[in-house]
């Protein structure tokens, strides 16, 4: 991907802080954020911070990555469910893929996910690693 | 519709894309009277991230002898064939030509897998999913994963569909994978984002393929055997997966289905003979389900039941579909047209189904955008 500082940048609330769109007339939260609810199509919405802890909906664990990721096969991407119901797509870190589990509980982390070449833009965002118990 | 042209799906090495359009554009040329199309629209997704090339709509023009006539390029992702032939049918009805041409045109097989993979990838959402390094594979895996998971859908019989999809390309002179896999080399075939394997996803390919339509007056002149568009429905879904209300119900494809019966006056169970998206297993699945030719959830035991062979009504994908067929990702909703076509004249030169109604289902991105065709003899 060719990045560019300003394009990093506009999107720093919803990739590093998990800012969502709640729509103040159906209350549904969107993620990542929308002019329009998707659901009851009212421009009336607010920028909200998602809880940082979810569960593991659906996973993939990637072998043939494009273009710029080679170094980091497999991925390991999810859709996860966070505690107040919303679904953010996501990659899971510091995990082995036989340890995953659907309903597996998970938390935010901020990490790297590309660096533009030797000289471009790095790129963080929030991923999402297994809660340790005990 | 008053021509057809299609080329075989392959590594078209010493092709580029002006001979290549070419190719299947002058065939269907060659299928009419004497057509003389006002205006080209071109299917085609990934001539700028490939090849650098926009103002695709000239180039294919020119190329066929039509300098000078109106052109241009439609995208939608995988589905934009479909939808160049959805542009192509309204430009017709619509009064403002009497004839079009309607191209899709792909290649794909310059570029190593890791390039294609990217290109493919922009279907996606750039910022939200592409980022983190998705393939467009690993996307349609969340979503089998989830429907293995609550429908309690085996894995053996999800592979059915490649296996009968390479059973019926082997008689397709068009097709790209003309040879028969089992269930087991399905399953051992391997893992490109787990749960989806190498068996279950469409070929990289180059192809191109062409219609000629023409407005009801001028269709009679120019062919004895016209094929009626009866139908036609477009429909959208999230551009991201998370956001969709629910992974396992294909909105765009329930949305242009909706329209296309409606338009045609008829329902799922009336459809003879139908070409459907079948990117990976999956997509196969949904499709089966979001045109209503299956209950929610229970296409896979419709496969196990043997259903939608050819001779079923509907069979599905006599060609081999994109499993086997090709997938020649811009081009692939005009193959589809054109095949049902050649199905409702009876000069499919693969298996033939025959029938009075025929069905073309594409669909870009995850079914994130979708054109259904409805067509009559």
């Amino acid at each position: 991907m060719r990045m560019s500082p300003a394009r990093v940048w506009r999107a720093r609330g919803s990739r590093y802080r998990l800012e969502a769109s709640r729509c103040k007339d159906c209350g549904r939260t969107v993620y990542p954020p929308r002019p329009v609810c998707p659901y009851c199509r009212s421009r009336n919405v607010e920028i909200v911070e998602l809880p940082r802890k979810g569960r593991v909906v659906t996973w993939t664990v990637q072998y043939t990555v494009p273009h710029g990721y080679r170094s980091k096969a497999p991925l390991i991407l999810a859709i996860v469910e966070l505690e107040n119901g919303t679904r953010v797509f996501s990659e899971l870190v510091d995990v082995e893929p036989e340890e995953i589990r659907e309903g597996m509980e998970v938390e935010a982390v901020l990490r790297k996910v590309y660096e533009d070449g030797d000289e471009g833009v790095i790129v963080y965002a929030t991923k999402f690693r297994p809660i340790k118990t005990g | 519709m008053v021509g057809v042209g299609m080329t075989k799906i392959d590594r078209h090495y010493d092709k580029d894309m002006r001979s290549l359009a070419a190719e299947a554009a002058l065939k269907a040329l060659d299928d009419t009277k004497g057509a003389d199309p006002k205006a080209v629209v071109v299917g085609n997704m990934m001539s700028s991230s490939l090849y650098q090339q926009d103002s695709l709509g000239a180039l294919v023009a020119d190329a066929i002898g039509l300098r000078g006539r109106g052109a241009l390029k439609v995208e939608a992702s995988c589905g934009s064939g479909g939808h160049a032939v959805a542009v192509g049918y309204s430009l017709v009805a619509s009064g403002l030509y009497d004839q079009v041409m309607v191209v899709g045109i792909e290649k794909m097989c310059d570029y190593p897998t890791s390039v294609v993979t990217a290109g493919l990838a922009q279907a996606a959402d750039a910022e939200y999913e592409v980022v983190y390094g998705a393939s467009f594979a690993a996307l349609n895996a969340l979503v089998m994963r989830l429907y293995m998971s609550r429908y309690g859908a085996k894995r053996e019989s999800i592979a059915l569909w490649p296996v009968m999809m390479h059973e019926n390309a082997v008689h397709n002179p068009y097709a790209q994978l003309r040879f028969r896999v089992t269930v087991e080399a399905v399953l051992r075939s391997p893992v490109i984002a787990d749960p989806i394997r190498l068996l279950d996803a469409a070929p990289i390919g180059d192809g191109a393929a062409a219609l000629i339509l023409a407005s009801e007056e001028v269709a009679r002149k120019l062919s004895d055997a016209p094929v009626l568009i009866a139908g036609v429905g477009m429909g959208s879904d999230a551009l991201d997966l998370a956001s969709r209300q629910d992974l396992l119900d294909p909105i765009s494809i329930r949305y242009a289905a909706k329209q296309a019966y409606a338009m045609a006056g008829i329902e799922p169970r009336n459809v003879d003979v139908a070409e459907i998206h079948d990117a990976f297993s999956i997509t196969a699945l949904l499709s089966i389900e979001g045109l209503g030719f299956a209950e929610p959830g229970k296409s896979w035991k419709e496969l196990e039941e043997g259903r939608y062979r050819p001779g079923d009504k509907p069979s599905l994908n006599p060609s081999g579909g994109l499993k086997a067929r090709g997938h020649p990702v811009g081009a692939t909703g005009v193959y589809q047209v054109a095949e049902i076509a050649m199905q409702l004249r009876g000069d499919f030169p693969g298996i033939k189904c025959g029938g009075e109604i025929g069905l073309a289902m594409n669909t870009g991105g995850v079914a994130t955008l979708t054109t259904v065709i409805v067509l009559r003899r």
